[in-house]
């Protein structure tokens, strides 16, 4: 059966609810990407995202052992999300010297503590499904919550994008012109967290990171504003998504795994192209007469 | 010490007499602070009047950035009292143009130069430049002799062009004090020159505060020289010092134009200062 009649087929909700989900999530990977690639927070996003296991861990655990009967694992990854979102914002603003080794060590520390759960969680649990996506766990409800975060996204990108642009740019002339910068650096992070705790069901926990740099990377190369880097990023993103999925429909294949490898891809190609553009124009580019 | 006083004689009265008998533009009264336990500045005190180009220079590590720092409210002193245009310096950002020394640039960062110089108009939590931000930095562009590059991304410009598109963008909000820090730094020639002929047409209409580590050198624009640390290399304190016209050729070929020499034996008491007191 090909991608195309899967998708048509209504025997198969599950297929039709992964192409949902890429579309949906592209929104995200493009808009929120593009600012986490433009404002360089990418480990930041990649810490918040592992933390998460820590979170499902916890959850499956307690649920497990009647703790907290029917608490969903999308609970305790929200809660670890949002707070391991606090403690790098804090530690970014106030300790900037051990920076890096608080960022890595939540990284770490979070996803050996949802290993750790899930080993004792009692019954079968998983820990593939979350690392790297699992499409047959996409949910109704899923959806509906990408699609008002998307929104939602899309609503504060709208209203706040020069506020976005100028901290991004250069945070420190930003606040001279009154710009919050430290609010913007904070609510990019919780709603990078938020982001991250939907997003993992489609492409895992592992590879959320890759889709929120892969397509705004490859989109900043063409676009000539941040704007424009958004919308291109969310174009990429879903061709990325739809064009994976079906690629892994036709070849067996991890749906999650496929959608990255071929947004890497794309990248890749990509940068060598404006590696060779900019060998060949750099002595205009750098013409220092003014003209 | 007389041919001093003559020199010093020469270089405060008439010649450059911008910002005499105007109000105080910035006013630094005992001003203390310190990183943690290390004292960066003590009891600093200095003013600059409406109008004049002043001149801020002292060494590396000497505490010009942090007088900057202080100076856009980035930072609040330990002790002492910071007026700018007569106000705390965090409630006068709206009339204050600020050029930094750009060290850090994101060369994948989408931007064109008109989009960079529109920032300048930015306003704390704005969402979006309406039409009179953008025809004030269509003027900034003109002003700093870069309209020709708006269209450009900022990317592809050479060092110098990207700092006089940062002047640009500090003029875009009609600033009545524009502060710029160390603004000649791996300038070429060419950029130079175009800098401080823009800076020249400003003269005597805002106040304008060059922040450098050249301390022999200073354009023949300025009125004011603001040395940072004193004689026996003891940090914290800021002495105004006279300065003296330089013949062409005798000086590097800087500030796009004339210098002055500026004559670090020669103290100038805040209460000398005209206007000052009046």
């Amino acid at each position: 059966m090909s991608f195309l009649d899967a998708l048509l087929d209504p025997a198969l909700p599950f297929v039709r609810n992964a192409f949902l989900a890429g579309i949906l999530s592209s929104v995200l990977f493009g808009v929120l990407g593009s600012v986490v690639t433009v404002k360089r927070i990418a480990g930041l996003a990649g810490a918040i995202s592992h933390a998460v296991l820590g979170g499902i861990g916890l959850a499956l655990f307690l649920s497990a052992r009647g703790l907290a009967p029917g608490l969903p694992p999308i609970a305790g990854a929200l809660a670890f999300a949002v707070l391991s979102a606090a403690l790098i914002g804090v530690v970014s603003l106030k300790a900037k010297q051990r920076e890096d080794t608080v960022i890595n060590a939540i990284w770490a520390v979070g996803m050996s503590v949802g290993v750790l759960f899930i080993a004792k969680t009692p019954g079968y649990a998983d820990p593939m499904s979350y690392l790297f996506g699992n499409i047959l766990l996409i949910s109704g409800r899923d959806l509906v919550l990408m699609a008002v975060l998307s929104a939602l996204v899309v609503a504060g990108a709208w209203r706040f994008y020069p506020q976005i642009e100028a901290s991004a740019f250069d945070e420190e002339f930003a606040r001279t012109r009154g710009v919050r910068t430290d609010a913007v650096f904070l609510a990019v992070l919780a709603v990078v967290a938020v982001s991250v705790v939907l997003l993992q069901t489609f492409v895992g926990i592992v590879m959320v990171i890759a889709m929120l740099t892969l397509p705004a990377g490859t989109a900043g190369f063409a676009a000539r504003n941040l704007r424009g880097m958004m919308v291109l990023a969310s174009l990429l993103s879903a061709v990325f998504s739809v064009g994976g999925l079906a690629l892994s429909w036709e070849t067996d294949l991890p749906s999650g795994a496929v959608v990255v490898v071929l947004s890497g891809a794309v990248f890749l190609g990509a940068s060598g192209i404006r590696m060779l553009v900019t060998r060949t124009s750099r002595p205009k580019a750098e013409r220092p007469d003014g003209k | 010490m007389t041919a001093n006083r003559d020199r010093v004689a020469s270089a405060l009265v008439p010649g450059s007499p911008h910002g005499h008998g105007r109000p105080i533009a910035v006013r630094f009264e005992g001003v203390s602070f310190a990183y943690g336990s290390d004292p960066i500045l003590e009891d600093v005190s200095f003013h600059i009047h409406e109008g004049e180009f002043a001149a801020l220079i002292g060494p590396n590590g000497s505490g010009k950035t942090t007088i900057l720092r202080l100076l856009l409210g980035l930072a609040a002193p330990a002790s002492g009292r910071i007026e700018v245009l007569g106000a705390p310096p965090h409630t006068a950002l709206e009339s204050l143009g600020y050029v930094p020394q750009n060290a850090a640039f994101d060369p994948a960062f989408p931007i064109s130069v008109a989009e960079v110089v529109r920032m300048g108009c930015l306003r704390g939590g704005s969402s979006r430049y309406s039409r009179e931000d953008l025809r004030a930095a269509d003027a900034a562009l003109e002003q700093a002799d870069v309209a020709e590059l708006r269209d450009r991304p900022y990317s592809a410009l050479s060092g110098g062009q990207r700092r006089r598109v940062l002047v640009a963008r500090a003029l875009a909000a009609n600033p009545r004090l524009l502060v710029l820090d160390e603004p000649t730094a791996n300038m070429d020639a060419e950029s130079e020159t175009r800098l401080f002929r823009a800076l020249g047409e400003l003269r005597g209409r805002t106040t304008v505060l060059v922040v450098t580590h050249d301390t022999l050198f200073v354009s023949d624009l300025t009125d004011a020289v603001l040395c940072v640390g004193d004689r026996d290399g003891r940090p914290g304190s800021v002495v105004r010092h006279a300065s003296i016209p330089v013949a062409r050729g005798l000086a590097p070929g800087v500030f796009g134009g004339g210098a002055r020499q500026v004559l670090h034996d020669t103290e100038i008491p805040p209460e000398a200062c005209c206007g000052e007191g009046d």
